[in-house]
């Protein structure tokens, strides 16, 4: 079995007390710049979020709006130069994650906050054996033996339900499939039994069977440790499978938040509505499939050179006058939330 | 249909071009296996092996199943080959053939020694400087140029000139000048596997820098490491020969480029005094290149079938 989590109290912690007892992760105000020829860019402006314990969170959106940058930037692993965290908070377990020392922050890394990433066909190192890779990932956070680990890296593999782990752990990486590779780095993800896991993208690249086996486990896995889980995808299909709440992105802003029926079946950002309605569903009417899928026109906005104004403005079929300002974010309840006109409108009305 | 475009970009990225099967059950077989088996079927590659290991052989027993010193006087000066000793003698009657063996040793192992420092500068400095980037990437190239753009051999012989002529200083003078290679090579190794998603994961996972650099980025920048340090050690006993045939070098160490520089003047009179410990640098290196090449064309299945 996983080990019990081990607590150990670093020194330097600014002790603050969260006021939910129950919150994994509380991110306020994140805001990430990178430096463009020497030109400031806001890749991600004044992100605000909070998991819950147990919960799983879906960050959805395009290419380029800053999923994954908001990922990286939770475990500080922004590319640096050229990009740096501007501002803001992460709070785990009542420390301040962007003010801890880098060493300290590298002890977090795989212990309390684990991340399993896109590719898993890229992502093991290919000149180790995949019980070399878990024993040293164990090794880095446990006191324990060679052998013990060893142990314990066959246990790990059996959690994730790959067949036969004694004989897969001495196998390189490139002797299993992508599915097998992805519940390996799920696997490594959870050598320490962490508070989050940010999956970001984890079946992309998998084929949908597998997909919906990676999510079972994931779920699985959640209910047995109450792990946190922050998925990160571009799949309204995958975020319906595993989210409980789900976090709208577009060009570096949260633009929607709500609980996955309120984004599904009341979207108040013209975005997701958009996002919505350009999902492809299944259907029994031959002629359904005639009909073009409805899209939403336009491109992302550049955020080099970023014009004023509500970042989907440019695109959005209701657009007004209004829209050339910033739009505020409206509260609509607790962790519901929408960065709209629209929305002050209606609330005014 | 997406699975198969998958694993056809699985098997070019693992470097094996092999199609592994998903549900494959066959018993693995391990990368390196394949390496040596693809060594093997190079031909000349195999030959410049057998004769190195020859060599390295000869360098290692020689002087113990031959005991005898390379110095003493056994023979007419300048007799010739077979009249009084198998490969001749020189202007002072040294053996040849022993001064050949005793220096397969010496050089050897100046060459061997030589090679891990200029490899050990030269891998750190790459290493530190692709891995950290900015700054100290910055410092450390221009620091690497500044050794690049002094003639290496010039700079060896000031060294050795200015301090002394013994067989440590020696090494040092032949590792300290001619590291640059292994630092570029160890540079942009280390920037193009730096962006790759392992390393990402690793970092991930808590790995920390130190443990980055030496178990996760340097093991698979290898391969190509291997082949430049096998060329290296060519290139050294070549640097080693010229500094001896200069005399810059230890006046108790027989080597090659000594025996050779001490009979420069008797090359017309006595062929054999030069010829032979000539040879004897020109077969090592050759193989050494062979053997150099044959790994490339091992570690790099693109060459395969060529």
């Amino acid at each position: 079995m996983i080990g019990p989590m081990k607590q150990d109290n670093p020194p330097n912690s600014a002790k603050q007390q969260t006021p939910q007892g129950n919150t994994a992760l509380k991110v306020d105000n994140l805001s990430v710049v990178f430096d463009v020829k020497g030109k400031p860019v806001t890749i991600l402006s004044d992100i605000t979020f909070s998991v819950e314990r147990g919960e799983t969170l879906g960050i959805i959106g395009e290419s380029g709006c800053g999923k994954s940058m908001t990922a990286l930037a939770l475990m500080r692993m922004i590319p640096s130069p050229p990009g740096r965290i501007a501002g803001g908070e992460v709070n785990l377990n009542s420390e301040n994650l962007l003010e801890v020392t880098k060493k300290r922050m590298s002890a977090v890394r795989g212990k309390e906050i684990s991340m399993i990433f896109q590719e898993p066909m890229t992502s093991l190192n290919p000149v180790y054996t995949v019980g070399n890779q878990l024993v040293e990932t164990i090794r880095r956070h446990k006191t324990v033996s060679a052998t013990e680990a060893q142990e314990e890296a066959v246990e790990l593999l059996r959690i994730v339900q790959i067949p036969a782990p004694e004989k897969r752990i001495k196998e390189y990486p490139h002797q299993l499939s992508g599915g097998m590779r992805q519940r390996i780095m799920i696997a490594m993800a959870l050598v320490c039994n962490p508070k989050v896991l940010i999956a970001d993208e984890p079946t992309t690249a998998l084929d949908v069977t597998v997909q919906a086996q990676i999510f079972d486990l994931l779920k699985d896995i959640q209910q047995k440790n109450g792990t946190s889980i922050i998925l990160i995808t571009h799949d309204f299909g995958a975020v319906s499978e595993m989210a409980d709440r789900v976090l709208v992105m577009y060009a570096g802003f949260k633009i929607e938040e709500g609980t996955l029926d309120e984004i599904r079946n009341h979207a108040a950002h013209p975005y997701t509505q958009g996002l919505l309605r350009s999902m492809p569903e299944l259907s029994t009417d031959h002629d359904a499939f005639r009909t073009p899928l409805p899209e939403i026109p336009g491109s992302v906005p550049d955020l080099i050179n970023r014009q004023p104004g509500c970042p989907f403005g440019p695109r959005c079929p209701s657009a007004t006058a209004k829209c050339h300002e910033m739009p505020p974010m409206v509260d609509l309840g607790a962790n519901r939330s929408v960065m709209c006109w629209l929305a002050v409108e209606e609330g005014a009305a | 249909m997406e699975t198969g475009t998958q694993k056809l970009t699985e098997g070019a990225e693992a470097g094996t071009g092999v199609f592994v099967f998903e549900e494959s059950t066959s018993k693995p077989e391990i990368k390196w296996r394949e390496t040596v088996r693809l060594f093997c079927s190079n031909i000349a590659a195999l030959l410049g092996f057998i004769v190195l290991v020859v060599f390295v052989l000869a360098g290692i027993f020689g002087p113990t199943l031959y005991p005898a010193d390379p110095f003493e006087l056994v023979a007419a000066p300048l007799s010739g080959p077979g009249e009084f000793t198998l490969l001749g003698a020189d202007y002072l009657g040294r053996d040849v053939f022993i001064g050949i063996l005793y220096g397969t040793r010496a050089t050897l192992l100046i060459a061997l020694t030589a090679t891990l420092v200029t490899v050990f500068i030269g891998i750190t400095v790459g290493a530190l400087a692709g891995f950290y980037g900015g700054m100290i990437d910055n410092v450390l190239m221009r620091i690497t140029e500044f050794f690049q753009v002094l003639p290496p051999l010039v700079f060896s012989m000031v060294i050795v000139a200015v301090f002394s002529s013994d067989i440590l200083v020696v090494i040092l003078a032949i590792a300290v000048t001619t590291w640059t290679t292994e630092a570029r090579l160890t540079r942009a190794e280390f920037l193009k596997i730096k962006e790759r998603e392992y390393v990402l994961a690793a970092r991930a996972m808590g790995a920390s820098n130190l443990r980055m650099i030496t178990r996760v980025i340097l093991p698979n920048a290898m391969p190509p490491l291997v082949i430049a340090i096998t060329l290296r050690i060519g290139i050294t006993i070549i640097y080693e020969a010229a500094l001896s045939f200069l005399g810059l070098t230890d006046p108790d160490v027989m080597t090659w480029g000594k025996m050779i520089g001490l009979s420069r003047d008797f090359f017309f009179d006595a062929w054999w005094t030069v010829t032979f410990p000539g040879l004897a640098i020109l077969l090592v290196v050759l193989c050494i290149a062979l053997v150099g090449d044959g790994l490339n064309d091992a570690f790099n299945p693109k060459l395969r079938g060529r």
